[in-house]
């Protein structure tokens, strides 16, 4: 039964996966990876990863992909204006991509895992455990990370704002 | 070999693989840069599902704390690209990644 639903998930998430690639409007490419997040997010549920799922679905679905729809509409690219690669670069980067798979399915065929240690059965994605670990033994990356997202926030309004001497002409 | 649902470990494992080469697939491909940026993303999911794998491997939860940091870094660099992509396009009026050539040598 959880075998029948990783498959479920896995062929959404790969298909959504390309046509995210493949769709000629970069509206419906937005709405695709956002089709995909949630496959990642169910994803995460089977891994009892509740939180992360829930984390996933509202800052990667819900934030970052209306940023990513707003500026598409912003800069009003809903139509095909996008002038296409040569066959040949895209015959190129789908080989590329192609070997690139065949190099890690290659590397990554003979490994054997470490065995996991004694607490591999302990529930570890709920809200409490995470808290803990977060809040304690990566404190300082915490407040690292909230620096970088205040120096990102003012980067972003820096270059968002409009060029002094190009408002005056 | 398998997580605590009883799935086996590589299945996840090739799952990301896939994944990835899509986000590569994609970078390749495609000539707009705000496209290139979302296969940017599912790189980086591809990175946090193997992440959360092993964390629900090995009874870890550390794995999932730097997915957190992970989804942290990739909100910055959304926001700071994609006010990059606006000044580009206020400066050349297209989205296309060949009109970006002036630093080649």
């Amino acid at each position: 039964m959880t075998l029948n639903i990783f498959y479920l998930l896995s062929f959404l998430l790969i298909f959504f996966a390309l046509l995210v690639v493949f769709s000629k409007n970069p509206v419906h490419s937005v709405l695709y990876l956002i089709l995909t997040f949630f496959a990642i997010g169910g994803h995460y549920v089977l891994l009892n990863a509740e939180f992360l799922a829930i984390v996933n679905v509202i800052v990667y679905a819900g934030a970052i992909m209306v940023l990513f729809l707003h500026v598409i509409m912003f800069l009003n690219l809903n139509q095909e204006a996008e002038p296409h690669k040569s066959n040949l670069l895209k015959f190129a980067a789908t080989i590329s991509a192609g070997l690139l798979l065949i190099v890690l399915i290659g590397a990554l065929k003979g490994t054997s895992l470490l065995t996991p240690g004694a607490n591999n059965s302990v529930s570890v994605g709920d809200v409490k455990t995470l808290g803990k670990v977060l809040f304690s033994e990566f404190l300082l990356p915490f407040e690292v990370s909230s620096i970088l997202l205040l120096a990102a926030m003012v980067g972003a309004v820096m270059l968002g704002k409009p060029e002094k001497n190009q408002s005056t002409k | 070999m398998k997580t605590a649902q009883g799935i086996p470990i590589d299945y996840y494992v090739w799952l990301s693989a896939a994944l990835f080469t899509i986000g590569v697939l994609g970078v390749l491909y495609r000539r707009n840069a705000i496209i290139v940026f979302m296969c940017i993303e599912l790189m980086l999911n591809a990175v946090n599902l193997l992440l959360v794998t092993f964390s629900n491997y090995f009874g870890d939860a550390s794995g999932q704390v730097f997915v957190f940091f992970i989804m942290a870094v990739a909100a910055a660099e959304v926001a700071v690209g994609l006010a990059i992509l606006i000044v580009m396009y206020r400066n050349t009026k297209t989205t296309d990644i060949n009109i970006l050539n002036k630093l080649k040598w």
